[in-house]
């Protein structure tokens, strides 16, 4: 392989007209142009449009002036827009470990007791991973209706509460955590654990040991996975909470549905994203660590 | 021994209880597509069909009154729903189209590239993903706005919005499937061809497009999937276009009726098939799979879900 980067070093450096022939099939760089423009434009240029508004000045209803204006950001700092934000990220972490609790077990009985029934398994966990979002929380409303069977026979009355949310918040993301930790667990050798126990491990010290650990890296990219959507959730608060317990998603929508006051919804979502982005570094670290795209 | 397979049994459980967990809301769902309005309703309704009662006057459509299918006929008659149905089908269509030709190209073009130059991009693709989807629909919306007061040639807001701002997304979606299956197939066979003295584009197509079809399949249907189902992105930038999710949260908000039962089962029909048969065509290329080739990535990397 050294031989092959040489070879390939050196016809960069003198430019050759023929066409090259190498052992090594690569495609010419210029077909990322097309996706690169279009992030560029679509993806890019709106997020620097986003930080222009947040700190521009609102100048009566609709018209507004660019400059350099903090005092949105300010409204951000301030108590009550701390505690959305508090409230959000508290949320979205007991979400995330409620879905580690729930998930992690059965990606574990996935992968070590199925053999016949793998693909079933795996695919009846694809089935709402595929199915929409809105009618999964959808179906999820109806079973929680104050009117329904489990509000009136098991007095289980929670729609419009924060515990719906939490409910919504692991109901929907379940599959998205179980099936990146499934395919991690699927990579492990048990005969690592078999060699543990005859040794004298017994089996939990064997797993924390050996199974936790070698899953570990896939356990932190699914929870990121996870909780970095479940804090700009969107639906989810707005349906089972009813508005009662909002997230900082709802509150930055709120502002260019009904507040129409575009630069603060700005500066609200450049907080949002300066406050992920220390989970996001660590989770396209784990990402990239995980895959090893182009190893 | 014994102990093992009483752990066994324990999962086992959990497994069912979780199962349990996700199926029931959905099944109950499509059990009360069939819901009948509630005594009450029916007592001081005198139509002919009973579906045709108002949403409002409904009644309490959460506990089992009795029998009726009329709902799906209501639910596919209706003048909102039927057409937003279309609209989403058409955008979705468009969108996973061009996610899926800019992703493959993308994936092509990164995979084998030095890293220096793979890294920045890569960061820009997940960027795409991890920016929560509401920062993405409220900077599109004032994107597309000051864009068309400077530049007509940028749509006003509609359908032609709501496509460019999915595609952001869907396109990354459609490079990391298709580009997991590309790293993981190796370049044994691609190095042969040219060793046989094929060309580039000879080898492209008779070596690396036929072994990368199956991602190729997927990214398709997942971004079809993951547009048609976006609600966020169309919600701020629809201007005034009804897109199928946009009608759905709307009748989600303000009442259930069986109707949106009905119409949220026929989708979920359409999804398990199209998860079998992509379950299928997957299965079917794995088995035929030159020997030694790769350990060909599962049927979860290649949906997309790893």
């Amino acid at each position: 392989m050294a031989v092959v980067e040489e070879a390939e070093q050196e016809a960069v450096a003198t430019p050759v007209r023929r066409p090259r022939r190498s052992f090594r099939p690569r495609y010419p760089a210029w077909l990322t142009v097309p996706s690169f423009v279009y992030y560029a434009i679509f993806f890019l240029g709106p997020m620097a449009i986003l930080v222009a508004f947040s700190l521009a000045t609102q100048r009566g209803f609709g018209s507004l002036s660019y400059g350099f204006d903090v005092s949105q950001f300010r409204q951000v700092a301030s108590s009550l827009y701390v505690t959305i934000f508090v409230r959000t990220l508290v949320m979205a972490s007991i979400g995330s470990l409620l879905t580690i609790a729930v998930g992690y077990p059965l990606a574990y009985w996935m992968a070590r007791y199925l053999t016949t029934y793998k693909l079933l398994a795996l695919l009846l966990l694809i089935v709402p991973f595929w199915t929409s979002f809105l009618i999964r929380t959808y179906a999820l409303k109806i079973i929680l209706d104050p009117n329904g069977y489990l509000a009136r026979d098991f007095g289980i009355n929670i729609l419009y509460t924060k515990y719906a949310v939490g409910v919504g918040l692991v109901y929907n993301y379940l599959p998205l955590f179980i099936l990146p930790v499934f395919a991690s667990l699927e990579r492990m050798d048990w005969s690592l654990i078999e060699a543990a126990t005859d040794l004298g491990a017994r089996p939990f010290t064997a797993f924390r040991e050996i199974t936790l650990r070698l899953t570990l890296p896939g356990v932190v990219t699914g929870a990121l996975l996870v909780f970095i959507p479940m804090t700009g959730e969107y639906i989810i608060p707005d349906i089972l909470s009813g508005g009662n317990y909002e997230f900082v998603g709802n509150v930055i929508g709120d502002q260019f549905n009904q507040a129409q006051n575009q630069p603060f919804g700005s500066a609200l979502a450049i907080a949002l994203m300066a406050v992920l982005s220390v989970f996001v570094v660590v989770y396209i670290w784990f990402a990239r660590k995980e895959e090893r795209f182009g190893g | 021994m014994a102990r093992r397979v009483k752990a066994k049994h324990g999962f086992t459980a959990w497994a069912v209880l979780v199962y349990a967990f996700l199926y029931t809301p959905i099944l109950v769902m499509v059990v009360f597509a069939f819901n009948k309005p509630s005594a009450p309703a029916l007592v001081s309704f005198h139509g002919s069909n009973i579906c045709g009662i108002p949403p409002t006057q409904i009644g309490n459509i959460t506990v089992w009154n009795g029998f009726t299918s009329c709902w799906f006929s209501a639910g596919l008659h209706d003048p909102t729903y039927l057409p937003a149905i279309v609209v989403s089908l058409q955008i979705a269509a468009m969108a996973s189209i061009i996610s899926t030709v800019l992703g493959l190209g993308g994936a092509l073009a990164l995979a084998r590239m030095k890293p220096r130059f793979r890294a920045p991009f890569d960061t820009l693709v997940y960027l795409t993903l991890v920016v929560p989807e509401i920062v993405i629909a409220v900077a599109l919306l004032i994107f597309f706005v000051q864009a068309r007061n400077y530049l007509h040639i940028f749509p006003a807001l509609g359908m032609g919005t709501i496509l460019l701002g999915q595609v952001v997304f869907n396109a990354s979606v459609a490079m990391l499937i298709i580009r997991a299956r590309f790293v993981g197939m190796g370049d044994q066979l691609e190095e042969a061809a040219y060793d046989l003295g094929s060309g580039p584009m000879a080898t492209f197509r008779q070596v690396t497009l036929p072994r990368l079809m199956p991602a190729i399949v997927a990214a398709f249907l997942l971004s079809f999937t993951f547009s048609f189902d976006d609600y966020i992105v169309p919600a701020f930038t629809n201007g005034t276009t009804n897109t199928w999710p946009i009608v759905l949260f709307s009748a989600v908000r303000f009442g259930l009726t069986p109707a949106v039962n009905a119409l949220a089962t026929i989708m979920l029909g359409v999804t398990v098939l199209a998860v079998t048969i992509t379950a299928l065509i997957l299965r079917r290329s794995r088995v035929q799979a030159t020997p030694r080739q790769e350990q060909a990535p599962g049927l979860d990397a290649a949906l997309g879900l790893r």
